[in-house]
């Protein structure tokens, strides 16, 4: 019998970046197939042009079900062919109720409206067959993160979903919930769904899988069952690259400590009571580059985010620069004892996209740059175009318009306007996130030179060798706590993935 | 990456084309309403003659202040629904504590506008409301207030001096002097500029640009202020309007107050992050709008030469339509002063010509909601296009 989905040589290319590069992956009947990889290896990718996101077209390489070749022009397409992706972002419509989220645009109608009956009916009948005890009068606001994404799943379901692909499901759920999920992914399977398990978690994925693929730089490093592997060789196939290729040798001259942040506590702003981080301490020398190493959703984004003053929800923290405390509830505090934060997600945290490269980098420290009431716009073209050549932003003038500009471009624009505010310590979040090769080069030999310069770096990356490259010493984050210290000589990639993914603590 | 960067300077040069687009509108409007006044007793037209010119910028300058203030509410992301009734209730304060003495009273209208500017800015910027909701509820309550607080009556401007302030003109002389002063601060702020251009190493203006950027100003305001004088005299309304335009103007560009609010209309979460305070200069634009409505009011109740209670109706849309007009963006971000004193004027011609024309209040009507939507219709074809 043919395998349930073939996906055979995919190809896709961004521009300035290969995505994916001749990627085979299959699935059966009643199968749960794991994909892994580190982030940016092109997972997200592979599940979007099964899923029509990417039609057909615009990647190479042919998508079969059950022999038939496929050619998927739009997500409709692909979901009439039994196919259901389940994003970490969930699809559903708070202020509706369970039953109307499930049969959203399908209704069940008599005479052309609404059979509320036969919805309320269906909805409850397929609830009951997943064993959920949900309420399909519910509204979806009030239930639990955990409880949506089940229902998500079921709303899959009710489409005859043949084939289900799930991403990072459980990264939200609780202990419990993951038994509930885990329960119906079993009952699934004995159906003769076919499941596409994509998790950081291994462990995890060592106990629902039949198989593991891994991906890494947009290639199929192997497929393997299961029962014939274990976590530490996966893990090796998932990180195995040549590390010293792409970093630029240097050896940082480390100074006193000039900051330090002491238990650290964040609570997460929609679920009062949730830690996001808890207890955590760091602190960053002059001239060091202090790595901070994490999957999705151990904190480490957060941890930054309150020290620098801006997490919306409850925090604490003692923070003290120069070995003294300080407060800091604001980023404008911050900026002014000397802290400097290249925040991830350069559109929507760092950029005003359809302003100049200009306004972009003189925006945080426009105070210090400009009279404090009125602006002196040719102090500012000088030190923005001083800034620009420093990092080579590749332009013809700081008065383009950001948006107009590359990744890499953009991301140094928002280092730029960092540079400006004069720090002594920096926080970078994902700082080559979505850039092409030569630009992250670009961007490390500028991290190196920073610290060169006697800056004090804190780099929050989840690709592992960037942080191994990178920094002279590591902290692991796993759910929110310091599960590893690490010097640079002890970092092994495979020791902070154990650390990483909760399996072993390394204390300093 | 070349050609990336030669797009960005594309999009630069034609979003300067678009502010020029609006000024070729108002000019082509203008020879249109010029050539359609022309009769037997006018062989040129009436419309751009000095007495219907003066009357046509005093009839801006109430809309113009208002548009000012709604600009910078409008760019830091916001909107102000309320500034219609704050007219009216400013105007009517300001009419009825006349027996205070004549700067006590115009004093009251700006407090009052500033007062409430102050606490609508707040509800938006502390209390999280959407300022669309609170304007739109201060609409209706102020306008309650003024019912309440003159009883539903119209009152007169007895005090001459208020009234001047609507209807009077500046001698021809001190007009000339004014302008004399204006062009000698445009030669010294271009010499200063290449000085300090030259002190931070960049490459200092030609001098032909820089004859340019002094002569072309300096013609411009010596030939309005002759055009102005040969109608008796500048008039008092539009001195305000062109205090509050350059004010706004200067404010806008050159402080970090306007940049700011840029910033925060652009992207509210990369401007916190870049450690700007967002709730104190959200309270800032909406104190300012407050403080030019109650001046506007002044204006207003000057030139009517009396408060009644439905004064400033629908003034609130009037300023929005000059925003949007002069391509302001009601997402927040992008607008400038200019664009939006542009856009007053640009509606204060088509009401000005039309009934110049004796063209049906329906049609008026008709005409100016048609420009606004087709003038934003341009702005989108062209952006889609750029």
């Amino acid at each position: 019998m043919a395998a349930l989905l073939q996906m055979q040589n995919i190809t896709k290319s961004f521009p300035g970046v290969r995505a994916l590069d001749g990627v085979s992956f299959d699935l059966n009947q009643g199968e749960v197939h794991a994909l892994v990889g580190e982030n940016g290896a092109g997972k997200s990718t592979l599940m979007k042009i099964l899923a029509g996101v990417y039609p057909h077209g615009q990647y190479g390489g042919d998508i079969s079900l059950e022999g038939a070749s496929r050619r998927f022009t739009s997500v409709r397409d692909s979901e009439a062919a039994g196919i259901a992706v389940i994003y970490q972002e969930l699809s559903l419509v708070k202020d509706l109720n369970v039953a109307e989220n499930i049969f959203l645009g399908r209704e069940p109608r008599r005479f052309g409206v609404i059979d509320w009956e036969d919805l309320y009916g269906r909805a409850h009948k397929l609830l009951a067959d997943l064993h959920l005890t949900i309420d399909p009068r519910t509204l979806v606001r009030n239930l639990g993160i955990g409880q949506q994404q089940l229902l998500e799943i079921a709303k899959a379901l009710s489409q005859n979903a043949r084939i289900l692909v799930l991403d990072e499901p459980t990264a939200a759920l609780t202990d419990a919930e993951v038994e509930t999920l885990f329960g119906i992914l079993n009952n699934l399977r004995a159906r003769g769904v076919g499941m596409i398990y994509i998790s950081h978690k291994l462990d995890e994925v060592f106990r629902i899988s039949e198989r593991i693929t891994v991906l890494r730089d947009g290639k199929t490093i192997d497929t393997v069952a299961t029962s014939a592997t274990d976590e530490p060789r996966v893990i090796a196939k998932m990180v195995g690259r040549a590390v010293d290729q792409i970093f630029p040798e240097s050896t940082h001259d480390r100074g006193e400590v000039i900051f330090e942040a002491r238990n650290v506590t964040v609570e997460d702003p929609s679920v009062p009571g949730k830690l996001l981080v808890a207890e955590v301490g760091f602190s960053a020398r002059k001239g060091e580059v202090l790595g901070v190493a994490g999957l999705m959703g151990s904190g480490r984004s957060e941890l930054l985010m309150a020290v620098f003053g801006a997490h919306a929800g409850r925090k604490s923290a003692e923070i003290l620069v120069d070995g003294k405390q300080v407060t800091i509830n604001s980023p404008y505090d911050a900026i002014d004892h000397g802290i400097g934060f290249v925040t991830e997600d350069r559109k929507r945290y760092g950029l005003i996209l359809d302003q100049t490269i200009l306004r972009n980098m003189t925006l945080a420290g426009l105070r210090k740059l400009s009279g404090r009431f009125v602006t002196d716009e040719d102090a500012e073209v000088v030190a923005g175009e001083r800034a620009g050549a420093d990092l080579r932003i590749k332009t013809n003038s700081v008065f383009t318009i950001v948006g107009t500009l590359s990744g890499g471009n953009q991301q140094k624009v928002v280092l730029a306007k960092w540079l400006l505010t004069n720090p002594r310590v920096l926080f970078l979040d994902e700082p080559t996130r979505g850039i092409d090769v030569g630009a992250k080069q670009e961007i490390y030999a500028q991290i190196n030179r920073l610290a060169a310069s006697g800056l004090a770096i804190v780099l929050v990356s989840s690709e592992l060798p960037e942080v191994l490259g990178l920094s002279d010493r590591v902290i692991v984050l796993h759910e929110g706590r310091v599960t590893g210290h690490f010097t640079r000589r002890e970092a092994t990639p495979e020791a902070v993935m154990a650390c990483a993914t909760g399996h072993a603590q390394v204390a300093a | 990456m070349t050609d990336q960067s030669q797009t960005g300077r594309l999009k630069l040069r034609t979003s300067a084309l678009r502010a020029y687009t609006m000024l070729l509108a108002l000019i082509v409007i203008w020879l249109f309403f010029q050539w359609a006044t022309i009769d037997q007793y006018h062989p040129y037209g009436i419309f751009l003659g000095a007495i219907n010119f003066s009357k046509l910028l005093q009839q801006t300058a109430v809309t113009g202040v208002l548009a000012v203030g709604m600009l910078m509410v409008i760019v830091c992301g916001n909107i102000d629904l309320s500034i219609g009734a704050v007219v009216g209730l400013a105007g009517g304060i300001a009419a009825m504590t006349q027996s205070w003495g004549l700067v006590p009273c115009l004093l009251a209208a700006i407090a009052v506008g500033l007062l409430i500017g102050a606490l609508q800015g707040t509800l938006v910027a502390y209390v999280n409301i959407p300022s669309f909701i609170v304007t739109l509820g201060g609409l209706q309550a102020w306008r309650g207030v003024i019912l309440k607080l003159t009883k539903g009556s119209t009152i007169p401007v007895e005090i001459p001096f208020f009234r001047s302030l609507g209807r009077d003109f500046i001698d021809p002389r001190i007009g000339l002097a004014l302008a004399i002063i204006a062009v000698v601060l445009i030669i010294l702020s271009n010499m200063g500029r290449n000085r300090a251009r030259q002190r931070h190493g960049l490459q200092t203006i030609s001098t032909a640009s820089t004859i340019a950027r002094i002569v072309i100003p300096s013609l411009v305001i010596v030939a309005f202020i002759i055009l102005m004088n040969k109608a008796g005299g500048l008039p008092i309304p539009v001195i305000f309007l062109l205090a509050v335009a350059l004010a706004g103007a200067f404010v806008t560009a050159n402080t970090t107050f306007g940049r700011y609010l840029y910033a925060i209309g652009g992207n509210p979460d990369a401007a916190r992050l870049s450690g700007i305070n967002l709730k104190r200069y959200v309270l800032a634009a909406f104190c300012l709008m407050g403080a030019l409505s109650g001046l506007a009011s002044l204006l207003h109740t000057a030139r009517v030469g009396s408060a009644s209670p439905d004064a400033g109706t629908l003034m609130e849309l009037d300023a929005i339509a000059s925003c949007v007009i002069g391509g302001t963006s009601l997402m927040g971000g992008r607008g400038t002063v200019f664009g939006a004193v542009l856009g007053a004027l640009i509606l204060a011609s088509l009401d000005n010509g039309m009934s110049l024309l004796n063209v049906e209040n329906w049609a008026q009507y008709v005409v100016k909601g048609g420009v606004l939507v087709a003038a934003v219709g341009f702005d989108m074809y062209g952006r889609s296009k750029a």
